[in-house]
């Protein structure tokens, strides 16, 4: 499988949403839970890298709840890794006072906070891709609309969605085609990229124009009826509740420091 | 009663090109009408046309009594389902359940209505133990079958098949030909396969360069190898093996 064929069968694959092994969750409670996550990671301070380690357990627990492979979550985060790696690149340098020693070498503030940024991208990133994998796109796209986030917004996002597999699986059918017809040729010639990605547009565009027609024909009005969730009340609050002060407890506790401290007393 | 009546339709697209001519013909309830025709003569038009998905044709179109204009967009497409010739335009959700369960929740069905259309479309096809199944997993004539469940869960009384039988091996084409003969709705199947019109439909329309060349019994049409092969066609295989040949 080349790689637009592996990005078409990951994005199916997470789409199809497991709902995670707590089925009877409201998709909104695994979306409050989730953002109550990304807002506790981003609110540690720059230099707080032992702090925000203590809220790894929520991803692991989620991660060995849910039976997700590390080495595939750590394939989808790479990419958030080297954009914060990227993006922190210029801390080390900027900030050069030293913070800790380990032997004789000393860990500066600059080196912190990058470690601090790029775990902060990493943790939204993985708390992403659970939530991805728990209730699917169509799931996310439910919990904003019983937000009343509006229609057109919450379907516009779905057909974005939709239409990127369309885009990537006619890339991948021209990929093929251009392949088979220029053996040994590593990628496609320059000369090709400006046909291919104007034939790539049209027929990305006349395959999303037949999808909607079939959306037509079924009865679509503007709303999309997606997946109808089973839940219940009682354990969808009692996962919000739970979660929350779960999160909160990590966010305020800084576990790992107390374990470290700890080990060295004894 | 007529299912379908269309009366003097002319139709051309944006670029001035004349596709339909003076098309007229009526389907009625139960009635299974194969449509065939050569490459460009316009048999995918006219289908688009029963539902609406192209506008500005002049002549009068009725389809399941509502005539077809813009108002009443929304009652004929829930009499009339549409099977698109490339199944990968006709799936676009997650599973199979949900793709078949996507018609029904959108014309508001309550999910123990949903889930009933949806499993009966599903017994229909023979889909059933394949429900939950992933749409991108699963074989050609599989999606061609899941395409039909999707348009079939809606319970509509006219079905508009565009090539139901291309991409598919000679079990699954079988298997096809069983399910069509099975509904009692009224079809209109536009086909190069014409085994497959011989096999499930009772008339048959001949178009040639947009106006309807003959209209009649389905054996009476695919037996005149003159008619067909004036009209860009051959006699069908069955026919050509068994050597049954009027001429």
């Amino acid at each position: 499988m080349n790689k637009l064929g592996r990005a078409i069968h990951n994005i199916h694959a997470a789409d199809a949403g497991r709902q995670g092994r707590a089925g009877a969750v409201h998709p909104l409670a695994r979306l409050l839970v989730a953002l109550w996550y990304a807002v506790a990671v981003v609110s540690f301070g720059r230099y707080d890298i032992a702090g925000l380690s203590g809220m790894l357990p929520y991803l692991l627990i989620f991660g060995i709840w849910d039976g997700i492979s590390v080495k595939d979550m750590a394939g989808r985060i790479f990419p958030v890794l080297v954009l914060t790696g990227i993006a922190g690149a210029a801390n080390p340098f900027l900030d050069r006072e030293v913070y800790w020693r380990i032997g004789q070498n000393g860990v500066t503030g600059g080196m912190i906070s990058m470690a601090t940024l790029m775990l902060k991208g990493i943790f939204c990133a993985a708390s992403s891709y659970l939530l991805m994998w728990e209730i699917g796109m169509e799931g996310i796209c439910y919990s904003l609309r019983c937000l009343h986030v509006p229609k057109e917004f919450v379907t516009a996002l779905l057909l974005i969605y939709r239409y990127l597999i369309v885009l990537l699986k006619e890339a991948e059918r021209m990929m093929q085609a251009y392949k088979l017809r220029a053996p040994g040729q590593r990628g496609i010639h320059i000369k090709a990229w400006g046909a291919f990605v104007g034939q790539l547009l049209l027929r990305s565009i006349d395959r999303a124009e037949t999808v909607y027609e079939s959306m037509l024909l079924r009865g679509y009005h503007g709303e999309f009826a997606g997946k109808y969730f089973r839940w219940e009340k009682g354990i969808s609050i009692s996962y919000v509740l739970l979660w929350g002060m779960a999160i909160a407890c990590f966010r305020a506790v800084p576990v790992f420091e107390l374990t470290g401290n700890l080990l060295q007393r004894i | 009663m007529d299912k379908i009546k269309v009366e003097n339709l002319c139709f051309a697209y944006p670029n001035g090109n004349q596709v339909l001519h003076n098309v007229s013909f009526r389907v009625t309830e139960g009635e299974s009408v194969g449509l065939i025709g050569a490459n460009g003569v316009g048999k995918s038009t006219l289908l688009k046309l029963l539902v609406g998905l192209a506008d500005g044709y002049q002549g009068r179109v009725y389809v399941g009594g509502a005539s077809v204009e813009k108002r009443n967009l929304a009652a004929v497409r829930k009499n009339a389902g549409y099977v698109f010739q490339d199944s990968d335009s006709q799936l676009f959700l997650s599973t199979v359940y949900e793709d078949v369960a996507f018609g029904p929740r959108n014309y508001g069905c309550c999910e123990e209505e949903t889930e009933r259309r949806t499993m009966e479309a599903l017994r229909k096809v023979h889909l059933e133990d394949l429900r939950d199944r992933q749409i991108y997993r699963m074989s050609g004539g599989q999606k061609k079958l899941a395409s039909l469940a999707t348009v079939l869960s809606m319970e509509p009384e006219i079905m508009l098949l565009d090539e139901p039988s291309i991409a598919l091996d000679p079990r699954n084409r079988r298997n096809l030909i069983s399910v069509l003969n099975e509904l009692s709705a009224a079809k209109v199947i536009a086909s190069h396969d014409l085994d497959m019109i011989w096999d499930t439909c009772g008339r048959t329309i001949l178009l040639f360069e947009g106006k309807i060349v003959r209209d009649g019994r389905t054996e009476d049409i695919l037996r005149d190898r003159q008619l067909l092969e004036e009209n860009g066609l051959e006699l069908p295989l069955g026919l050509q093996r068994r050597g049954i040949d009027p001429d």
